[in-house]
């Protein structure tokens, strides 16, 4: 898998959660102002929290299986695409999941 | 701080921030806690690579030295953290009007067919 290793794992919770959305129609991708809304400050603290626990020494990353491209504090880029497609991954699991059992989260009219 | 504590730590928020910030209170819905175990299920299986296959390394002095299919146990905590942070702010933007619909199943066919 060499460099492309990280990737591949973002590309695997993705194949597993998208066929929702054109199979259940969960509507989420056809909301993408909320998307993105969502994605923003939950990708910017994940960020913040992950620079630190780098600083800190907290883990590194395997630079034979990451892309080697590196943000300002030797943040993988492969890291925040995590911190994308993990909560799209998490909202399209919570939208299906609602549309089958028909429970309330609170955002109803 | 150990990533133990920051974990713990990012739990604690990301609650305060669902029960009593943003008041989205999916601690006490059905439907989180029926999607939160397919969640686990699934980071379980991708973190369990990304740590099995040393692609992330944790230092030895920062976790308490659990692990769940090869990953500290911290990380199931971080893992919850995200979601729930992601989730609440989900439906606290539906709430205030943002995207309410198209809802989730409109339009579905099969979803029809299985719960008419």
């Amino acid at each position: 898998m060499g460099h492309l290793g990280y990737l591949a794992v973002l590309v695997g919770c993705l194949v597993a959660a998208l066929w929702l959305e054109p199979v259940l129609k969960v509507n989420v991708l056809r909301r993408p102002r909320r998307l993105l809304l969502t994605l923003l400050p939950v990708a910017i603290v994940f960020v913040l929290w992950d620079l630190g626990a780098i600083a800190a020494g907290h883990w590194r990353f395997d630079p034979a299986q990451i892309t080697g491209i590196l943000l300002p504090g030797g943040l993988p880029i492969d890291e925040v695409l995590f911190f994308v497609v993990v909560p799209v991954c998490a909202i399209l699991g919570f939208e299906a999941v609602r549309a089958v059992l028909r429970k309330p989260a609170g955002d109803e009219q | 701080m150990t990533y133990t504590v920051a974990a713990l730590l990012g739990v604690a928020v990301a609650a305060v921030i669902d029960l009593w910030i943003l008041r989205t209170r999916l601690l006490t819905r059905m439907v989180f806690w029926a999607t939160y175990p397919i969640i686990i299920t699934f980071q379980l299986l991708s973190n369990g690579i990304l740590t099995g296959r040393g692609i992330v390394l944790y230092s030895p002095d920062a976790i308490i030295g659990w692990r769940i299919a090869y990953a500290p146990v911290e990380d199931l905590f971080f893992g919850f953290a995200l979601v729930l942070l992601t989730l609440s702010t989900w439906v606290w933007l539906g709430r205030r009007g943002i995207q309410r619909t198209p809802v989730a199943g409109e339009g579905s066919r099969l979803l029809k067919r299985i719960k008419p």
